[in-house]
C-alpha cells in the first residue's frame, strides 16, 4: 500500500471516528459555554412571550454593585439612639434606588449599613466562601490522618482503606438525607451523643434550623463524605517517598514525630499542594448538600453561588442572570484551576 | 511502608484507632440499613442505644413495600439504569474510538484539537448547566404519543436528556487517550503491514490490551451518571422519567417524618453502588486515585 493512500485513508478514519464525539462535545459543551457568555449580557428568560434583548453589563451590575450608607443617630429624647429607617432612605434617595442592606455595624456611635442592589447574592457568594474556608482545612487533615493509618504497615489495612473511601462512591442525595436524620434536633444521633457524653449539659442543638448551626453541620458531613478521596491521592503520595529516608532517619534516632515533619510533610509537598486545590474547587461547587437539607436556609444561612444559580436560573426561569452567576462562580475557580496546572506540571517534571 | 516492627502496645493502639474510625465511617450506613426493617416507632426507641445501628428487635418489610408502592421506586430504578446503561456503554465507544484517532492515527490538526480537548476539560458542568437547559428546551425532540412517533418541540422531560448529553465526554477522552498513546507502537505498525484497517487495529490490537483504561471510565462516567442529580433536577420536572436521585429526594421532602421508610428507599439506591464497591473494590481504588492524579 503506498504511504499516500494510507494517509488519506487515516484522514478519512480520525475523522469518522472522532466525530461522534467531536459532535457531541461541540453541541453539549463548547456551545453551552459559549451561550453562558453571551447569555450574561441579554435578559433572556426560559420562557417569554417578548424576544431577548442585549442589556449590556446589566446583569453583573446588579449582581456585584455594593455601596455604603453612613447614618448618625436622630435623638428622640428617650436616651436611645435611632436611625433612619433603611427601607425609607432607599425609597427616596435616587443615589440608593434599588439597594437593600446586606449587613450593618456601629462605628462609634454611627451606624455603618452596607447596601447591595442583590444581598442574597453576595451573602450566597458569602456563604460560600466560608463553607470552603471551613471544609477544605478540616477534610485534608482528616483525609492525611487516615492515610497515615492505613499506611502503617498494619494487616487488614486495605479493608480499612475501603471502608473509609466507601462514603465517596456514595451519592450525595443519599448521604444528606441519611445524615438529615442523624442532625434532627430532638431525635437525631448527634444530639443524643452531645448529651450523652456532656451528660446532659449541652442543650440540643437545631443543627439545621439555627442559622449558626446550619453551615457547620454540612461542612461536617461534606468532609465525612469527601475525604476517603482525598486520603486516596495522598497515599499515592506517601507510598512514593523512599523507604531509605525513614530507614536513615531511624538509625540517627529520629522520633516518629520528626520524621513526619521533616521526611513525610515534605515529601508530600507537592502532592498537599494539589490535594488542597482539588477541594477548594469542589468546595466552591456545593449545591447537592444545601438543596437535600436547608433550601437554601434558614433565613439564607447555606444558600451558596450555584444554589442561587439555580435558584435564580431554573426556578425564576431568568435564564440570564442564573447564566451570569454561573459564570461569576467560573472566574472564581479559574484561578485554582490555573494554580493546579501549574502544579500538576510541577510534579510531573519532578516525576521525569 | 515501615519497615520497623512495631511494638505490640502500639499496634492495639493503632488497630483500636483503626477501628474507630471505621465506625464513625460506617455508622450512618448501620442506621440507615436497620431503620429501614423497623417501624417508626422501635427506630425512636432504639435511638437511644446501640440498638439503633443493628438490626435488630422486630422488624418488618412493610417499609420497602410503601417505597414501591408511594414513592415509585421499581419505575425509577429501572429509569436510572437504562440511563446509567446507555451512557456508559455509548459513552465507552465514542469516547474511545476518538482517542484511537487521537493516540494513534496521524493527521493534520491534531495538536490543536488535543488542546481544545484540554481546555475542555476544565469547564465544570455546573458552569454550563443552565445554559444547556436553554439549549435542549429548544431542540426537537422525538416522543411516543397516542398516534405513534410524534415530534416535539423540546427535549424536557425525557429519558434521552439524561443520556445524549453525557455520551461524549472529554475526560474520558483523555483518560483513553494516555493509556493509547503508551501501547507500543509497532503493534499496529506490524498489523498494518497486514493489510488491517484502522478499525481492526482498534478492535484487535488497542481495546485487548486497554482493558483497565476502559473499566476505569466505566466505574468513573457509571458513578458520575448514577448519582446525578443537579442536572435530571432542572430538565426532568415530570415523573415519567424520573431518575432514583430525584425520586429519592422528593420521597425525602414528603414523607420526612416517615423515617422508616426514607431509609428503606435509600438502602435501596445504595446497595447496588454499594455491591458493586465490594466487588471491584481494587478497580474503584485504582480508578479515582488515577483520575485525582491526573485530572
Amino acid at each position: 500500500m503506498s504511504v499516500g493512500i494510507r494517509r488519506t485513508r487515516s484522514r478519512f478514519a480520525a475523522i469518522l471516528f472522532g466525530g461522534p464525539a467531536a459532535l457531541g462535545l461541540t453541541m453539549f459543551l463548547a456551545v453551552p459555554f459559549l451561550m453562558a457568555l453571551i447569555l450574561t449580557f441579554t435578559d433572556q428568560r426560559l420562557v417569554s412571550p417578548d424576544a431577548s434583548r442585549f442589556v449590556g453589563l446589566r446583569n453583573y451590575e446588579r449582581l456585584l454593585s455594593v455601596t455604603t450608607l453612613v447614618q448618625d443617630p436622630v435623638s428622640v429624647g428617650d436616651g436611645q439612639d435611632r436611625y433612619v429607617r433603611i427601607r425609607d432612605i432607599t425609597r427616596t434617595d435616587p443615589a440608593y434606588r434599588g439597594y437593600r442592606p446586606l449587613t450593618s455595624f456601629a462605628v462609634g456611635d454611627r451606624r455603618m449599613t452596607v447596601l447591595a442592589r442583590d444581598p442574597a447574592f453576595l451573602r450566597a457568594l458569602g456563604n460560600t466562601f466560608l463553607f470552603a474556608v471551613l471544609v477544605v482545612p478540616l477534610q485534608c487533615v482528616m483525609a492525611l490522618g487516615l492515610a497515615l493509618l492505613v499506611n502503617a504497615g498494619l494487616r487488614g489495612q486495605t479493608i480499612f482503606r475501603a471502608v473509609y473511601f466507601s462514603p465517596v462512591v456514595m451519592s450525595m442525595v443519599i448521604v444528606s438525607v441519611i445524615w438529615s436524620f442523624l442532625f434532627d434536633r430532638d431525635l437525631g444521633l448527634f444530639n443524643q451523643a452531645l448529651s450523652l457524653v456532656s451528660f446532659g449539659l449541652i442543650p440540643p442543638i437545631d443543627w439545621l434550623g439555627d442559622p449558626r448551626a446550619a453551615m457547620p453541620a454540612i461542612v461536617i458531613m461534606s468532609a465525612w463524605q469527601g475525604a476517603g478521596f482525598q486520603m486516596l491521592i495522598l497515599l499515592a503520595g506517601l507510598q512514593g517517598i523512599a523507604q531509605e529516608l525513614y530507614d536513615a532517619a531511624r538509625i540517627d534516632g529520629a522520633t516518629a514525630w520528626q520524621r513526619f515533619v521533616h521526611i513525610t510533610l515534605p515529601g508530600l509537598r507537592n502532592t498537599i499542594t494539589f490535594v488542597l486545590i482539588v477541594t477548594t474547587i469542589a468546595a466552591l461547587g456545593l449545591f447537592t448538600q444545601v438543596d437535600v437539607m436547608t433550601g437554601g436556609g434558614p433565613r439564607g444561612s447555606t444558600a451558596t453561588v450555584m444554589f442561587e444559580a439555580v435558584r435564580r436560573g431554573v426556578r425564576e426561569q431568568n435564564v440570564s442572570y442564573g447564566a451570569t452567576i454561573s459564570l461569576i462562580y467560573f472566574a472564581i475557580i479559574t484561578v485554582f484551576i490555573l494554580l493546579q496546572q501549574l502544579v500538576l506540571r510541577r510534579r510531573q517534571g519532578a516525576r521525569r | 511502608m515501615p519497615s520497623e516492627r512495631k511494638s505490640i502496645p502500639l499496634r492495639l493502639a493503632l488497630y483500636a484507632l483503626m477501628v474507630c474510625t471505621a465506625v464513625v465511617f460506617l455508622f450512618p450506613f448501620l442506621f440507615m440499613i436497620a431503620s429501614s426493617f423497623k417501624t417508626n416507632d422501635q427506630i425512636f426507641t432504639d435511638l437511644e442505644s446501640f440498638r439503633a445501628l443493628l438490626p435488630v428487635g422486630p422488624l418488618t418489610g412493610e417499609n420497602y413495600a410503601r417505597a414501591f408502592r408511594l414513592g415509585h421506586i421499581g419505575h425509577y430504578l429501572f429509569n436510572s439504569l437504562l440511563v446509567t446503561g446507555i451512557t456508559v456503554s455509548l459513552g465507552l465507544v465514542v469516547n474511545s474510538l476518538a482517542a484511537f484517532a487521537l493516540a494513534r492515527i496521524e493527521w493534520r490538526g491534531k495538536q490543536a484539537v488535543l488542546t481544545l480537548l484540554v481546555i475542555l476539560l476544565v469547564v465544570p458542568f455546573e458552569v454550563i448547566s443552565v445554559p444547556l437547559m436553554l439549549l435542549v428546551a429548544s431542540l426537537p425532540g422525538l416522543a411516543i404519543g397516542a398516534d405513534g412517533i410524534e415530534i416535539t418541540r423540546s427535549w424536557l422531560d425525557t429519558l434521552y436528556v439524561q443520556i445524549v448529553p453525557f455520551i461524549a465526554n472529554a475526560f474520558s477522552i483523555y483518560l483513553f487517550y494516555q493509556f493509547f498513546r503508551d501501547i507500543p507502537k509497532d503493534l499496529d505498525e506490524a498489523a498494518y503491514v497486514d493489510g488491517a484497517t484502522p478499525l481492526q487495529v482498534y478492535r484487535h490490537v488497542i481495546v485487548p490490551s486497554s482493558l483497565p483504561v476502559f473499566a476505569t471510565v466505566t466505574i468513573l462516567q457509571g458513578l458520575a451518571m448514577w448519582n446525578q442529580y443537579l442536572w435530571p433536577l432542572i430538565t426532568v420536572p415530570g415523573e415519567a422519567a424520573r431518575p432514583l436521585m430525584v425520586g429519592m429526594e422528593q420521597f425525602f421532602g414528603a414523607r420526612r417524618t416517615a423515617w422508616g421508610e426514607v431509609m428503606a428507599y435509600a438502602t435501596i439506591i445504595t446497595v447496588p453502588i454499594l455491591a458493586a464497591f465490594i466487588i471491584f473494590q481494587r478497580w474503584f481504588v485504582r480508578s479515582v486515585v488515577g483520575s485525582g492524579v491526573k485530572g
